[in-house]
């Protein structure tokens, strides 16, 4: 079974100094799973995301993906495993145009040498094509296209978050990490948003987990959710169960005591 | 044009290769000649050779400070590490060879050329060797610290060239022969211009782009940002080993003296002044910087009882520059960018319409909800 899942987090906890940002923390992803993960905010989910894409390493526990310890491995390693993510406050190749950024996205699949590079050898060629059309079907899809030669900063703030999404799915990951893709989006491109989720999980098969404070978002697309607060999780389940379960509703408004003392 | 081109790579490349080369080798002709009659041609074309050295290096050091990002003050260290080895290897073992054979002969141009190519493959050899045992542990550390730390192996490599009896030490090595044509000093400049162009339209080159934009998203993409980063000042420093080579059979003498960190400053400013990242801008500037200190040997002509104001107003030059284009000549684009852009830009925007918003969206920010 452990084998099956896209992602296995195995009572993983880290510390930083005294503080426990998250503690005890078990995830099973299967493939083609949409999983919210919410919580207040310091409630320990982007390190959590962080720990997932190996930026940081788990004091305990262990993170296997499609059935391999990320213990020893370096960010960039996980990504070949079939990770990929997009961050809370956009780190998109700022200088570098549309198209590249996309093309950045997928360079584990077109690496070659600096030779074949130099010397324009028929590796090139084919690498250097693929990556071209790839990144072009990619940015169809989220109505980039036409910005292709642009510069990704000359962007308005929604299509870059959408590239960004771009340039992840570029890897051709088995499970997409979005850390709050609709952190200042309006309503109606915030509904747009949960569609082009959507269609991602079906279109390109794969797990996503993400992190949103939108409910709306969150409630109307995700199949399981995991509720964190101050670093442990403190429900688990569909938005159904997440909605009317009495610790997530303290964790958010307050506990009872406290609203009936007001 | 593309049609008429062979399709296999190396046959298209060698098309292109035996054309530069032709297209050198005419205009060294056409100079050597011009300067046999017009011998005030002499010194501007000594002045153009060193300009072609300066291009390699400004180049070069680009490929590192502008494309990877990697702030590098230590190039003069790589490119005395490339002029020594073929200095070395030329006044040891090829030139006492070459000057036996017959003078003018084509025997020993042949021979010289080879010598040339094989001590100038030594240099780039030797030069990588050392930005890779100088890369490895400091490409570590980013911005200032990294600057410091390259500054500091820089002149630890001048100190050790210093203190080798066999190369010199502070005597300097003498008898290099003066190698340096026109031809070979512009080939290796086409060859790095090349190299550099063809990384940055790479694989290679986008990873080097995306440690300049941002390291953690370029880990995140799978970028092994240590590898590239030291790919990256490897590539650099034997570049830089080729232009030092050069620089040795055009001075046809060194002294560690010649390499201290204000030569590595020299690059900086080509590299900087031209907008880094940008090679068509590395070669402008360093056409620019190499003729301009030269160019105003002639302000002492105009006022001979002032002192040489030279130097002085090269400075001035540089500073007014900074001021006016901080990001240097070309920013961040190559000439021909700028120039299509230019062109094209409005008209394609307004084609698809909807930019105004964009404008007006990215200056308010995200809209509040």
């Amino acid at each position: 079974m452990a084998n099956e899942s896209v992602l296995h987090a195995k009572n993983v906890t880290i510390r930083f100094g005294g503080l426990t940002a998250v503690s005890d923390f078990n995830l099973e992803i299967q493939p083609r799973e949409l999983v919210g993960l919410i919580g207040p905010n310091g409630a320990g989910k982007t390190t959590l995301f962080n720990m997932l894409t190996g930026v940081y390493k788990p004091t305990e526990g262990e993170i296997l993906i499609g059935g391999t310890s990320t213990k020893e491995l370096k960010p960039y390693h996980i990504t070949g495993l079939g990770v990929a993510r997009t961050f809370q406050n956009i780190r998109l190749f700022k200088e570098l145009t549309v198209l590249d950024n996309v093309k950045i996205g997928g360079h584990i699949h077109y690496k070659y040498s600096g030779t074949s590079a130099v010397l324009h050898t028929n590796r090139f060629h084919d690498a250097e094509d693929e990556a071209e059309v790839e990144a072009m079907k990619l940015l169809d899809i989220f109505g980039l296209r036409r910005r292709a030669h642009d510069y990704a900063t000359n962007l308005p703030y929604g299509d870059q978050r959408r590239l960004e999404i771009a340039r992840a799915l570029s890897a051709r990951p088995k499970l997409l990490l979005l850390d709050e893709p609709a952190a200042g989006l309006n309503d109606s491109e915030t509904r747009a948003l949960m569609n082009t989720i959507h269609d991602i999980r079906d279109r390109f098969q794969i797990a996503i987990l993400l992190i949103e404070h939108n409910m709306e978002l969150v409630m109307g697309i995700c199949e399981r959710i995991v509720v964190l607060n101050f670093g442990k999780t403190i429900a688990t389940g569909t938005p159904e169960q997440i909605r009317s379960n009495e610790a997530v509703v303290e964790a958010y408004l307050g506990e009872p005591a406290a609203e009936a003392n007001l | 044009m593309r049609r008429f081109l062979p399709k296999t790579w190396w046959l298209r490349d060698l098309v292109f290769l035996i054309g530069f080369v032709a297209v050198l080798y005419g205009l060294w002709i056409a100079l050597e000649y011009g300067a046999l009659y017009w011998p005030a041609l002499r010194y501007p074309s000594r002045i153009l050779v060193l300009v072609g050295i300066n291009i390699t290096l400004a180049v070069s050091l680009n490929i590192i400070n502008g494309h990877a990002g990697q702030f590098s003050l230590g190039h003069a260290g790589f490119m005395a590490v490339g002029a020594y080895t073929a200095a070395y290897l030329t006044t040891k073992y090829f030139a006492p060879f070459v000057n036996k054979l017959p003078d003018g002969s084509a025997q020993q141009f042949l021979w010289q050329s080879l010598f040339l190519l094989l001590s100038i493959g030594a240099a780039a050899i030797t030069a990588a060797i050392a930005g890779y045992i100088v890369g490895l542990p400091s490409l570590r550390l980013r911005g200032d610290y990294l600057a410091i730390v390259t500054l500091g192996f820089g002149e630890i490599i001048r100190v050790v060239i210093l203190n080798i009896e066999e190369i010199g030490a502070a005597r300097g090595l003498t008898g290099i022969p003066g190698w340096s044509s026109f031809f070979w000093v512009y080939f290796f400049a086409g060859l790095t211009i090349l190299i550099s162009h063809r990384l940055v339209m790479s694989s290679v080159g986008r990873a080097f782009l995306a440690v300049r934009e941002d390291q953690i998203a370029a880990e995140a993409m799978g970028v092994d940002t240590t590898r590239y980063k030291v790919k990256a000042f490897v590539i650099g420093s034997s570049l830089a080993g080729v232009a030092g080579a050069l620089y040795g059979y055009f001075m046809m003498y060194l002294n560690p003296g010649m390499f201290t960190f204000v030569k590595s400053f020299e690059v900086v400013a080509m590299v900087v002044l031209g907008g880094l990242g940008s090679i068509s801008g590395s070669v402008v500037s360093a056409v620019v910087l190499t003729f301009l200190p030269e160019g105003l040997r002639y302000v002492k002509d105009i006022y001979p009882n002032m002192r040489d104001p030279r130097m002085v107003i090269y400075s001035i030059m540089l500073i007014v520059l900074m001021l006016t284009r901080p990001q240097g000549i070309f920013g961040r684009r190559e000439l021909w960018e700028i120039l299509s852009r230019r062109k094209d830009s409005i008209p394609k925007d307004a084609r698809d319409g909807g930019d105004a918003d964009d404008k007006l969206d990215r200056d308010a920010g995200p809209p509040v909800t």
